[in-house]
């Protein structure tokens, strides 16, 4: 008798679905992993959803709301595996630009009757809640990444995801450096991840993957200046997708952000 | 003709002859590699033709900084070394080393050689023969022979080419590595070009080298040729624009490893990578294992490693070097020193890539330098690893 496959459960908070939808990118994969692992609950892809508890669950987006800092307790307690995916889920995403404004006033901004809007100060990652068992990153994620992280939860291994500068993948694949040749490009502080797109594009690393593992944007930010970058440019490139992960936020506040 | 390997033979061929050469070498199935202009850099990729190669530029480069600049002449090899060195070909970024497969009959594991081609480089600089011969030596001597290194590297035809342009970033001189090829070449050209003519004086380094050379149009080198090519190398010799002092740095270096210039130098380091990537000697590699969804198949990857990575140094409990000076001076010491108790020699061949291509330009002549100008030398005191 085949072996009772483990449940998956995918779950979304404040973000805009592109890291689950990775997931249903997967196309040559998708019909493997149905057969390796039941898709128990994932309201994305099907309208189908059991009960749980769930072998591994896949949480996207960040916690915005009083409802969702609940919500993600019992998302814990319903998941043995707990993985973390997108940029918002592991640094609290775009919408934590929020944690350093008046909430209110970005409120009475967009809405056109803010008082039904019911929201927190802050946009923060689900680890700031609850423990993580793995976070993976990007914005969006690799699905090639999200599949070595699936298989590595299956097989009972480490994922083989590295946490280096993007610089180590760019050379990787051969891309000759744009900063070197002027262009300020983030990618020696950005984990890898993405396969150095940009560069091999000739474009410089906007910091999808938020901060490598031994970020030292003090010395980058200083060689964006050299190259001509303003203290603005500086503060708003460190206020993106990433804008809470601590190494980004303390550079982009060093430059007036 | 006889030809003694030692570079007896020398002759002189034409821009059209090496067409020729390069035609030749494909017809044997050789990937002919050499310099080629893309994304503005030079760059080593497939030549199928010697319009190909990068005529009429030139490289300007300085700590941190790379650019392409248009020549006066339609030289073919005026410029010094680019981003990339062999070491992509015959020691690539990645590689599948094996993949095992789970069928009716147990597991099989397969190792795929069958794509490995026989290379021919043209353009090949001093230097990088003698970052070619430690990595032959890092690889090949000794009891754990690299396999897939070996063969690659066997039937590797390799034309060198006598540098006619020293960047600023270059100090092959103070490394004893060039600007001249001593060995380790099939053919060795040094190109000749001004208003009179374009040619290439062809030394013969290796029988098969010789064998090519016979199969082309080519008249024997006249003494003026000879002056001339001379000339060039002596030209370049004098314009490289950096400078190592070798003389008792390994012990310089062993005995100051508490330097406080470690984390001056930490300070503005990125921990990127990009030296050791660059580096043409640099041999470090990591291996990722992966398996599928179905727990069915797995495959183990070679990948290039850089001691600049938390990874790198990752024994039980954690990273040996978590701080930025400790792994920049593991790196440099490593390359300057502790690489001739290993292997025998320099791991620094003087390329000066390192200094290009690191993006805050940090320069391990200047790094050097500084240590050399304020030595500590408190021997006999331990460093701790972070
Ligand atoms: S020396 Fe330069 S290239 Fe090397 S790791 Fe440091 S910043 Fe990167
Ligand atoms: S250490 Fe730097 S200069 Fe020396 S061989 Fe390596 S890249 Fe070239």
């Amino acid at each position: 008798m085949k072996a009772q496959r483990p449940r998956l459960a995918v779950w979304k908070f404040a973000s805009c679905d592109g890291c689950q939808l990775s997931l249903l990118d997967c196309e040559d994969e998708l019909l493997t992993l149905a057969g390796a692992i039941e898709i128990a609950n994932f309201p994305e892809a099907s309208s189908l959803i059991l009960d749980g508890p769930y072998d591994l669950s896949l949480v996207e987006g960040s916690i915005t709301t009083a409802h969702d800092a609940e919500r993600i307790q019992m998302v814990r307690q319903q998941s043995k595996f707990l993985v973390t995916i997108g940029a918002c889920a592991t640094a609290g995403g775009i919408q934590a630009l929020r944690n350093f404004a008046d909430v209110d006033d970005y409120i009475a901004a967009v809405y056109a009757s803010p008082k039904y809007i019911s929201t927190l100060a802050t946009s923060t990652p689900i680890s700031a809640h609850i423990a993580v068992d793995y976070e993976l990153r990007g914005c969006p994620i690799n699905k090639a990444q999200l599949i070595e992280v699936i298989s590595a939860y299956l097989a009972g291994r480490k994922p083989s995801i590295a946490a280096h500068s993007v610089c180590i993948e760019c050379k990787q694949r051969g891309a000759v450096c744009v900063m070197v040749q002027g262009t300020p490009c983030l990618g020696p502080v950005t984990h890898a991840g993405c396969g150095a797109i940009c560069p091999s594009f000739r474009r410089g690393c906007y910091g999808c993957y938020g901060p490598m593992e031994t970020p030292n944007t003090a010395a980058l930010a200083c060689e964006w200046q050299v190259l001509g970058a303003t203290p603005r440019d500086i503060a708003r490139v460190f206020s993106t997708f990433n804008a809470a992960a601590e190494a980004f936020r303390k550079e982009s506040k060093a430059h007036g952000g | 003709m006889q030809h003694r390997p030692d570079g007896g033979t020398k002759a002189v061929i034409s821009r059209e002859a090496l067409q020729q050469l390069i035609e030749a070498l494909s017809a044997e199935n050789c990937r002919v590699l050499g310099p080629t202009v893309r994304d503005g850099a030079i760059v080593y990729d497939e030549i199928a033709q010697v319009g190909n190669l990068p005529a009429g530029w030139t490289d300007r480069q300085e700590a941190g900084r790379y650019h392409l600049e248009r020549r006066e002449d339609d030289a073919l090899f005026g410029f010094a070394v680019g981003p990339q060195s062999w070491k992509q070909f015959l020691h690539p970024p990645v590689e599948t080393l094996w993949t095992a497969r789970q069928g009716d009959d147990g597991i099989s594991i397969a190792t795929d050689r069958s794509e490995t081609p026989i290379f021919a480089f043209i353009g090949v600089r001093a230097c990088e023969l003698h970052a070619i011969a430690i990595q032959d030596r890092v690889f090949l001597d000794g009891p754990y022979r690299d396999v897939t290194y070996g063969m690659r590297r066997q039937d590797a035809f390799i034309v060198a080419v006598n540098c006619g342009n020293a960047a600023a970033t270059c100090f092959c001189a103070s490394m004893g590595t060039g600007p001249k090829v001593d060995a380790g070449f099939d053919l060795a050209l040094t190109e000749l070009i001004d208003a009179t003519r374009h040619e290439f004086v062809v030394e013969v380094g290796s029988e098969a080298g010789g064998d090519l050379l016979d199969r082309l149009p080519h008249r024997p080198a006249a003494n003026a040729d000879l002056l001339a090519a001379e000339a060039v190398i002596a030209r370049t010799q004098s314009a490289m624009g950096r400078r190592l002092e070798t003389d008792g740095l390994k012990e310089l270096l062993q005995a100051n490893l508490n330097h406080p210039r470690w984390d001056e130098v930490a300070a503005r380091c990125l921990a990127c990578g990009n030296c050791t990537s660059v580096c043409p000697t640099c041999f470090c590699t990591t291996v990722e294992d992966h398996s599928d969804l179905m727990g069915s198949s797995a495959e183990r990857i070679r990948k290039w490693d850089s001691c600049f990575t938390l990874d790198f140094s990752y024994l039980h409990g954690g990273s040996v070097r978590t701080t930025a000076s400790s792994r920049y001076r593991q790196w440099m010491t490593h390359k300057l020193a502790s690489w001739i108790d290993q292997f025998g020699t320099s791991g620094c061949v003087g390329c000066g890539r390192c200094i290009t291509w690191c993006p805050v330009g940090i320069d391990i002549t200047a790094e050097a330098a500084a240590i050399r100008a304020t030595p500590q030398s408190r021997k006999g005191e331990p460093h701790g690893g972070t």
